[in-house]
């Protein structure tokens, strides 16, 4: 392929890119929006395997694209049952269409302040010279590093301080949802068709995830794609009406919303009782230590992700499926 | 000869593609739309992957775009079931 049809190709992808978040912004239905920020999100991950950087488009495919789209979903669907809101008194609609012009300039203005700072991050980093210094570095130390994939030695082992308190923020949203009290029930049993895609996509994703968690050690893929896809397979389940979406009931899950940040401090710390400072891997042990951490990272996110997804307290199993047993007499 | 066959593959599969654009900006209703779309595709993404699988340089590779193709097809059929089914609901009123 040669750099004309390539220019060629990234030219229409940016259109294309640019395009879909003004159609999606613009929008006065909000689930068109929606649709068109998952189609955004997806064109976006093509353009970060353009950039070659298959580890961003990943995360932005599974949940950028895929776990945003489907929370955004749910919340057009919670917000407007039956679309009753064109009813509503004008007097109020007034008010409420000028505190939304106001707060659209506010994010027009806040968006526009960080794009500058960014282009100016990365014009300031492109004069600096010589801009290579932080590839070469972790390249050179990549060895000691546990793992063979420099995006997981990053996030893992050279910043692993950042990806911990990402994991406390994660942990911190969980709590925020709980605070909104119980779920509701949940949607109704799929028919015999969507049912049957369930059966055989719910273990595929579960593997995949595995597989994804694996490969992160010596190639794109890691912690939060194989959560992404951890938690796609538990949306996939509650769409489906299933009162069980692989979630565990009461002490158990929060042990799991709490084993990423919980694993990683008790590695650092058990690290600083031998002496060494904090998440300081020693190299002979840093592969098998990174693999642990990721795996509770996993289990963490997934259980986040999906927790977000739900929209609450999960309610047990049982009261789930009473509840589904009531809906279907009423519908009798 | 591999080079000929994997584009003549990946020819007909962006012609079932066109053809399925077509199809979702032109025809009448929904449901032919759903079936234009669908149809053409799956089967745009078949002759797309199988042109690709061509240039694969393992079979591991082959066997992973394959995949792909049947993971969208289930994927694809069963959206196309359920859009269907709600519009049709919705028309009956039931």
């Amino acid at each position: 392929m040669n750099a004309t049809s390539l220019l060629v190709f990234d030219g229409l992808l940016l259109c294309s890119i640019v395009g879909l978040a003004w159609a999606s912004l613009a929008s006065h239905d909000e689930r068109r929006g929606v649709i068109l920020f998952i189609a955004f999100g997806l064109l976006l991950a093509v353009a970060w395997g353009r950039l070659l950087a298959p580890d961003v488009a990943l995360a932005e495919a599974a949940i950028g694209a895929g776990l945003s789209g489907a929370l955004l979903l749910a919340a057009v669907r919670k917000q407007s049952p039956g679309s009753s809101r064109t009813h509503a008194n004008p007097d109020r609609n007034r008010s409420e269409s000028g505190a939304k012009v106001v707060l659209q300039w506010l994010v027009t203005l806040l968006c526009a302040a960080l794009a500058g700072t960014l282009a100016w991050a990365l014009l300031h980093a492109l004069s600096s010279t010589p801009h290579d210094t932080l590839p070469r570095a972790i390249s050179d130390n990549l060895v000691a590093s546990g793992v063979s994939n420099p995006v997981t030695a990053v996030l893992l082992n050279f910043r692993a301080y950042d990806t911990l308190l990402e994991l406390a923020v994660l942990l911190t949203a969980v709590l925020g949802i709980f605070a909104l009290g119980q779920a509701t029930a949940g949607y109704q049993p799929a028919g015999p068709v969507f049912d049957g895609l369930v059966r055989w996509l719910v273990p595929v994703l579960i593997l995949t995830a595995g597989y994804l968690l694996w490969v992160g050690a010596h190639a794109p893929g890691g912690a939060f794609q194989a959560g992404a896809t951890l938690a796609a397979a538990g949306v996939v389940l509650r769409l489906a009406g299933r009162s069980r979406i692989g979630l565990p009931d009461g002490f158990a899950l929060r042990i799991v919303m709490a084993a990423g940040v919980g694993v990683f401090l008790l590695v650092g710390l058990t690290l600083l009782l031998l002496g060494r400072s904090f998440l300081d891997y020693p190299p002979a042990w840093a592969s098998a230590l990174i693999l642990l951490i990721e795996t509770a990272a996993m289990l963490s996110i997934a259980a986040t992700l999906l927790l977000a997804f739900v929209g609450g307290q999960p309610q047990s199993a049982g009261v789930t499926a009473a509840a589904n047993r009531q809906r279907e007499e009423i519908s009798r | 000869m591999i080079d000929l066959l994997s584009s003549l593959l990946i020819l007909a599969g962006l012609f079932f593609y066109l053809a399925g654009s077509i199809g979702l900006l032109r025809l009448p209703d929904l449901y032919s739309r759903l079936h234009a779309l669908t149809k053409a595709d799956n089967l745009g993404l078949g002759l797309l992957s199988a042109g690709l699988a061509l240039h694969a340089q393992d079979l591991l590779m082959m066997l992973k775009l394959m995949l792909i193709w049947l993971a969208v097809l289930a994927a694809s059929a069963t959206s196309a079931h359920l859009i269907a089914r709600q519009a049709r609901r919705q028309e009956t009123g039931s």
